[in-house]
């Protein structure tokens, strides 16, 4: 059976999605992951304050969920959003790294349900959170 | 008493055009994912072009799903705005030059929800929002995206936002 971290890791190095908003994966394994995006001008969402938009905060939220997902000790082969729930609870603060960690915190034989945090570099006030289901691809004779 | 003439169409569709544009030209998210709008009368439809830099998936290949949650949630705030911005022009109680100059504020995303139905393909993506609920503070927006055939959605979205302030 391949090795679950590896084979997260190299799920989410192959996304050209997050390559391109420059994600970086900073730590995985047992259903948790942390992902960190830094700030880019590119990803702004409100031009008059600077503030990136919600949109690619999202986005990162959803690849470490996903990551999360992969590295669980089920070790599926796969993974596929179902639902993500975003709540936003306060602008990110201009110039600042967004970080999120993520937890796959119970599997079922075929759904995977996941939260995630967002912060900025303020970590005692999450700039957003979101829960979602997951598809699981289990490996083929696994239970 | 005598109707006042209408106005040539032209004028009445490059006024709403330039208000249209004015709303999302400057977010540079929504540039960079390449997102557009079409819009016949007052019916927008976003449109999300396909490129590679979009994929999440690359052995299905598959939209990465942080763009499907996004491009709805655009498609929903800029729905949201212009619904209101519409109301205010068409009424005459703002001045078109004056919001390409000072483009109005978007509403604030509260929570977004998405379904994600079935796998975004790699081709261009389309989606329609509508306003449930747009009160003085909060709101309501439902969206649908989909790909080549418009009953067959691959995600749909629901979001409440918060107006900005003095915006009315």
């Amino acid at each position: 059976m391949p090795d679950a971290t590896a084979l997260a890791r190299q799920f989410i190095e192959a996304i050209p999605h997050s390559r391109m908003l420059g994600m970086r994966l900073e730590s995985l394994g047992d259903g948790r992951v942390t992902m960190t995006m830094p700030y880019d001008t590119r990803f702004v969402g409100d031009p008059a304050t600077g503030v990136l938009h919600g949109g690619a905060v999202s986005a990162l939220m959803d690849t470490a969920s996903g990551a999360a997902v992969m590295c669980h000790p089920a070790s599926p082969l796969s993974t596929a959003t179902l639902d993500l729930r975003i709540d936003y609870f306060r602008p990110a603060t201009p110039g600042q790294t967004i970080t999120a960690r993520a937890e796959c915190y119970h599997v079922t034989r075929s759904v995977a349900f996941v939260r995630v945090t967002a912060t900025d570099e303020d970590e005692t006030r999450p700039v957003a959170a979101a829960t979602g289901a997951f598809t699981l691809d289990r490996p083929r004779g696994a239970t | 008493m005598t109707r006042a003439k209408p106005e040539p169409v032209q004028v009445v569709k490059q006024r709403r055009d330039a208000a249209l544009t004015a709303l999302f030209s400057g977010v540079p998210y929504i540039n960079y994912l390449g997102i557009r709008f079409d819009r016949r009368g007052d019916e927008l439809t976003a449109i999300l072009p396909f490129d590679e830099k979009l994929i999440g998936n690359p052995t299905l290949p598959a939209l990465h799903g942080g763009v499907t949650a996004a491009f709805l949630e655009v498609a929903a705030i800029i729905e949201l705005s212009w619904s209101i911005l519409w109301e205010e022009m068409e009424g005459g109680r703002l001045d078109p030059a004056a919001i390409a100059a000072n483009p109005p504020r978007l509403p604030k995303t509260i929570d977004f929800t998405v379904d994600y139905l079935r796998a975004g393909l790699p081709r261009d993506a389309y989606a329609r929002a509508r306003v449930n609920r747009s009160g003085r503070r909060y709101a309501s927006v439902h969206v649908e995206a989909w790909q080549d055939n418009r009953t067959r959605l691959f995600a749909q979205g629901t979001g409440h936002f918060l107006m900005p302030e003095g915006g009315d």
